[in-house]
């Protein structure tokens, strides 16, 4: 579960991103979190991920209280939290079976557990047959499936999608927003950020709108004003 | 870290030098320059240390016995400059010995023709261990019952003294300097190579990753990067040592310099590559990497 509660942000050059944000994901939960450049979208995923701490306020992340967490408990909290980014962030020297591995390589997972749950992940994104390719091999589309299958490899309770079709065609990008839907429907809380209006009205999911710091709609039916 | 990770942390640390091989070649090479440069200057300032120690052993000082002794007193009197702490050696020189290698050695003018040895005094030639501390030897000869006077050198030892101490302090300050530098420039390369996987560490922190899992495969590559930039330079000193002193030797007929064999410096020249090449590599690659670790 993702808890804001009157969440504030401040950075030392004196913007003020976030202005007393009050949200609540529950566990199994898909939305959206929209909003323009500059909104504060970026920050939520920041605070969510450990990468920040609030000024004031709270944020509940799977347990954690992000405003008292410690240094070392981070990488703990991060392995409940998958990220998929935009750019995709994957490692080009390794092949696609090793991108995910090494996921799990870094919370100590055993060989055996990897042989076993790699292949099942990549079966579920659509790149088994690829798993010896690397990334710059793939397409865009297929690129940004490894980087699921990667956030995915570790089971995270939650996933937070920071804009994961905005390098994607409109139809590769229909295909990466269905996969994130079934991923949901397996259980996975999601959250994605999204500039793209038309995907989130044609999936009708909870939208989070977000400008200057502020929610200004959190509504079920998909539609959202700025 | 768990230790089923142990394994495979090492078999990354081995794999990123050989994937990042033109960082990893970079970081040997410069290893192994600033380690030649710091081990040449130690050597030679070592082999020039040696010279003017040897040179100054041969500053001898002269100790005349009172001409009023018999021979066997006079020689007698060897037993107590021996047991003088700094004296490394007191040689008997009777008179008439004395009178043959003052003619020996300016036999062609005729000078001595006719001189009787009896005019000479006994004497003892002295060498010490340690000529900094001539003036107490001395003064701790003097204090011998026979002995007459005393010849020493004290301007030429006290010369050998203050060149031995400059050459002593100027190495330390050179080769302590040429070291930082070195560890400075070997830093600043790994921290080049980090710089070029800033988004491997990166995803590394993304996906949940311990500071000490992230850390351990750069850790074990400095190391060894290092280890091998210390024994390519350990090989190559030796390997230009022996040429150059082999060189030296076959020019320097009159053997005015004498430079002691690799195998006397090695074990000290092995430390401190060896320290050098783990400091840089370990040190070097660990501090580094804090800095693209906080994300």
């Amino acid at each position: 579960m993702i808890e804001f509660t009157n969440v504030t942000k401040s950075y030392s050059v004196g913007t003020h991103a976030l202005r007393g944000v009050t949200m609540q994901i529950e566990d199994g939960e898909f939305a959206f979190l929209v909003g323009p450049s500059g909104s504060g979208k970026s920050t939520i995923i920041k605070l969510i991920t450990g990468e920040l701490k609030p000024t004031s306020g709270t944020v509940h992340v799977n347990g954690y209280s992000l405003e008292r967490i410690r240094k070392r408990e981070v990488p703990y909290l991060r392995r409940t939290v998958g990220v998929v980014f935009q750019d995709f962030r994957l490692i080009e020297t390794k092949t696609v079976y090793d991108n995910v591995a090494f996921a799990m390589r870094a919370i100590g997972a055993r060989t055996r557990e990897i042989r076993e749950r790699v292949p099942y992940i990549l079966e579920l994104v659509g790149l088994e047959t690829k798993s010896r390719r690397h990334p710059t091999e793939l397409s865009g589309g297929e690129q940004q499936r490894l980087a699921i299958a990667r956030a995915l490899v570790n089971n995270p309770s939650t996933i937070i999608a920071d804009e994961p079709t905005g390098n994607l065609d409109p139809a590769r990008s229909y295909e990466i927003m269905t996969l994130l839907q079934e991923i949901n429907n397996l259980g996975t809380t999601m959250l994605v950020v999204t500039h793209e209006r038309d995907l989130v009205e044609r999936f009708s999911k909870r939208v989070i709108a977000i400008n200057e710091g502020v929610v200004v709609h959190d509504g079920m039916d998909g539609y959202y004003r700025l | 870290m768990k230790i089923n990770n142990l394994g495979y942390l090492i078999k990354e640390g081995i794999r990123g030098i050989f994937l990042h091989g033109f960082m990893s070649f970079a970081a040997v090479c410069v290893t192994v320059a600033c380690l030649l440069i710091v081990g040449t200057f130690s050597s030679l300032m070592y082999n020039l240390s040696i010279m003017v120690e040897d040179l100054n052993k041969t500053n001898e000082i002269m100790v005349y016995v009172d001409e009023n002794l018999s021979d066997a007193e006079a020689r007698s009197i060897g037993t107590y400059i021996n047991r003088i702490e700094n004296v490394q050696q007191a040689t008997f020189v009777s008179r008439e010995q004395a009178l043959e290698d003052f003619v020996a050695e300016y036999g062609e003018s005729n000078i001595f023709d006719g001189t009787d040895a009896s005019y000479l005094r006994h004497r003892f030639s002295v060498t010490l261990v340690d000529n900094h501390l001539l003036e107490e030897t001395t003064q701790a000869i003097r204090g011998i019952s026979g002995v007459a006077d005393i010849s020493a050198a004290y301007e030429l030892a006290e010369g050998f003294s203050t060149l031995q101490d400059v050459l002593q302090i100027a190495s330390v300050v050179v080769v302590t300097v040429l070291l930082i530098v070195s560890l400075l420039i070997i830093s600043n390369t790994v921290k080049l190579a980090m710089y070029d996987r800033r988004d491997e560490i990166a995803v590394m922190k993304m996906v949940g990753a311990t500071n000490g899992f992230i850390r351990l495969p750069f850790v074990v590559e400095g190391f060894i990067l290092g280890m091998l930039g210390a024994a390519v330079a350990f090989a190559a000193e030796w390997i230009m040592y022996d040429a150059l002193v082999g060189r030296i030797n076959a020019v320097d007929s009159l053997k005015l310099f004498s430079f002691v064999p690799f195998t006397q410096m090695m074990l000290p020249m092995v430390a401190t590559f060896a320290a050098a090449g783990l400091f840089v590599g370990v040190v070097g690659s660990w501090t580094s990497i804090r800095k693209f670790m906080d994300v």
